[in-house]
């Protein structure tokens, strides 16, 4: 069966990662899912697939994005940072990558009504973005708590021409919304896509999104070996929500031992506090969103609502690449508090001039825990720009200049 | 043979299995609900244990798992009460739930507890076909439980052979691609897939379920299949306020109707239980 000493780290040809994944759905689901199952290797191996695809990337997202040496930042922790830009990507953030991915799949599938969820947002922004870019129409579901604290990214959503359907259920974030779009795709079983917008999910959404980011270490290695003289750095770190930046920024990365690869979760309040999203301390095996994965849960398994300050990491589990990644050792796991991603998002504006998505902060605020050496080679992928998360910081600063003086 | 082969063995038609959330109303509300479903004739019960993230599942027993959740409802609670209310009845007991919570209490001690306290049969929705080929099919046969997959209008042939294969009991047709909860009157979509899986001669009894809310709902369900599971309906009902003693019996009489519901050439081609 699955075991855990399994030696690759892609998923097997029933949707595993070592014991994690699958497709745990309700059979109102099948047809969709196993239309998906068959069909998206074949259609992302087309050529013509990938020119349409790259094509995209390259003139409507604006690929490929920089990579940073960030002298400052690299000065301050004593190691070589560099920066892959995803913050500089349309719309502002990795998240589009999958979704101009996944359109494209939807049309060559022939659907005709496109479905997300979101949290921060930006997933939701993305897909509302391609959703214009090929007209068709487009519904995003999004916990009441995330519109209040998102709420730019629901103006442009709502601009782009989506619906934007706040959900009430359960604990208003991004868990909650996922159960309703999932829901919704039961009720369309024929016309409607559901774009995913983490690595997450039954089998094959987990490998597809991860393939369509994939396209970050992939440009990752090229810029890297351009100005270095090597493809592979000692480290490459990324926050993880649900996953989907993290493993594109692994990706290239998972058969190379030499490269460390640290995933940043959100403690949240503290990752005892009860208020917490670090799902691989916290979590347990269990299932979540049709996949076998960690999740935080009661004895009962009842799922625990997490909690992050940061809209896009409160999702009580982590993708089954991430969980697989972790237990066996492959990757490791860093926490980081909400004050310190705060602090973390700070010290990168006025660093290097860069102000960051409070999700990439959490990243940004691991480095100095990382153990890292001055001649190691780190890269760090900021996953999307701050703009989103201004109210937030704003709120922060005024506060922090409350009680200290500049 | 098991008390659900039996019931279908003894009565091939005018099925009526009846859903409720285990600790809705209240967390003890489930010994009395079961009795009164019983004694109003009720022909099988399905008990929904209340889970926080029902995906296959409207607002209403969204609604209902989030009040028995509140209120305290927990397996080991839930099957406590079966094993005391199980003197009192012999109509079948079907629990339905999410796998998540039966991975966590453990598959092979849940099956054995579940039957032990009396339950009869599992109806796991998230439950792949692969999974319960590789691990599931034998515990719940040394356990001595049945297991009701579900078919939906989009299931092709080849695949209800085999949902139909692996089911024993009974095999549950969702009436249309939908959440639970969903609108009643059946159109003719819905019509000729019911008349296709009926002229499929499955190894099954077949129960029609998803948005059957009254006895036209029911009465149809009956027409071309062995009978109805009504659910969201039901919960709806007892939100009403009354006394169960009174809301109980007054729902059956309302979705049984005014005589039997008259039998037709569907149900009595209905296959033998086996
Ligand atoms: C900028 C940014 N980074 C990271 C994430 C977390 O998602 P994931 O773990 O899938 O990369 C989000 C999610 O909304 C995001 O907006």
């Amino acid at each position: 069966m699955h075991d855990l000493t399994t030696s690759s780290y892609h998923v097997d040809t029933e949707g595993y990662y070592g014991p994690f994944g699958g497709a745990f759905i309700p059979e109102m689901l099948y047809g969709n899912v196993e239309q998906l199952r068959l069909t998206y290797r074949a259609i992302m191996d087309e050529p013509e697939f990938q020119q349409d695809f790259h094509r995209l990337l390259r003139d409507y997202v604006g690929r490929p994005t920089p990579l940073y040496f960030a002298p400052r930042l690299s000065e301050c922790y004593n190691t070589r940072i560099y920066l892959k830009r995803e913050d500089l990507n349309h719309t502002g953030a990795h998240k589009i990558n999958n979704a101009i991915g996944q359109i494209l799949l939807a049309m060559r599938m022939g659907k005709t009504r496109i479905i997300a969820e979101t949290g921060a947002g930006q997933h939701g922004v993305a897909t509302a973005t391609v959703c214009a870019l090929v007209g068709l129409p487009c519904v995003v579901y999004m916990g009441e708590l995330d519109i209040a604290r998102q709420a730019p990214n629901v103006a442009r959503m709502r601009m782009l021409g989506a619906e934007v359907r706040p959900v009430t259920s359960g604990s208003r974030t991004l868990k909650d919304a996922t159960n309703e779009a999932i829901r919704d795709w039961i009720n369309h079983p024929e016309d409607t896509h559901y774009i995913i917008g983490s690595a997450v999910g039954p089998h094959p959404y987990p490998d597809m999104v991860t393939r369509f980011q994939s396209v970050i270490s992939e440009e990752i290695r090229t810029q890297l070996l351009d100005q270095t003289g090597r493809s592979n750095p000692d480290a490459v770190m990324a926050c993880v929500g649900g996953g989907s930046n993290a493993a594109g920024a692994f990706y290239h990365f998972l058969d190379q031992p030499d490269v460390r690869l640290i995933a940043v979760e959100a403690a949240g309040l503290g990752i005892h506090s009860g208020h917490s999203a670090a799902t691989s301390v916290l979590g347990t095996e269990g299932i979540i969103h049709g996949s076998r994965t960690l999740l935080m849960q009661t004895d009962d398994g009842q799922i625990v609502e997490p909690y992050s300050l940061s809209a896009g990491l409160d999702y009580p589990g982590i993708g089954p690449l991430h969980a697989h990644l972790i237990r066996s050792g492959r990757a490791e796991a860093l926490s980081v508090t909400d004050q310190e991603a705060l602090e973390g998002a700070l010290e990168l504006t006025r660093l290097e001039g860069i102000i960051p998505a409070l999700e990439s902060a959490h990243a940004l605020a691991a480095i100095g825990r990382a153990a890292f050496q001055p001649d190691d080679v780190v890269v760090l992928c900021l996953s999307g720009r701050g703009d989103k998360d201004m109210a937030t910081y704003i709120e922060h600063l005024d506060q922090s200049s409350e009680t200290s003086t500049p | 043979m098991s008390r659900i082969t039996s019931l279908f063995n003894r009565k091939r038609q005018d099925i009526l299995n009846i859903y409720f959330t285990a600790g809705h109303p209240t967390l003890d509300s489930t010994g009395t609900i079961i009795r009164e479903l019983s004694q109003a004739g009720v022909d099988l019960i399905e008990v929904g244990i209340p889970y926080s993230d029902p995906l296959a599942d409207g607002p209403t027993i969204q609604a209902s798992s989030q009040q028995a959740l509140a209120n305290g409802m927990t397996l080991p609670i839930l099957l406590e009460q079966i094993r005391e209310v199980r003197p009192d009845t012999d109509v079948p007991l079907v629990l339905m739930g999410y796998l998540n919570q039966v991975m966590q209490y453990g598959a092979e001690r849940f099956f054995r507890d579940a039957r032990t306290a009396g339950v009869d049969g599992l109806i796991l929705p998230d439950l792949p076909l692969v999974e319960f080929d590789r691990t599931y099919r034998e515990l719940l046969q040394k356990a001595g439980l049945d297991i009701a997959f579900l078919v939906t209008p989009q299931t092709p042939p080849e695949r209800i052979r085999q949902l139909d294969a692996a089911s024993s009991g009974f095999l549950y047709l969702v009436s249309s691609s939908a959440i639970t909860g969903g609108n009643s009157a059946f159109g003719d979509e819905q019509i000729s897939y019911f008349t296709r899986l009926a002229d499929m001669d499955l190894r099954n009894p077949r129960l029609i379920g998803f948005g059957i809310a009254d006895h036209a709902g029911y009465a149809t369900a009956c027409h071309y299949a062995n009978g109805a599971i009504v659910g969201s309906a039901f919960i709806r009902a007892l939100d009403g306020g009354q006394p169960l003693g009174q809301v109980i019996p007054a729902f059956v009489q309302h979705i049984r109707g005014p005589q039997p519901a008259t039998s037709s050439e569907y149900s009595k081609r209905s296959t033998s239980a086996s």
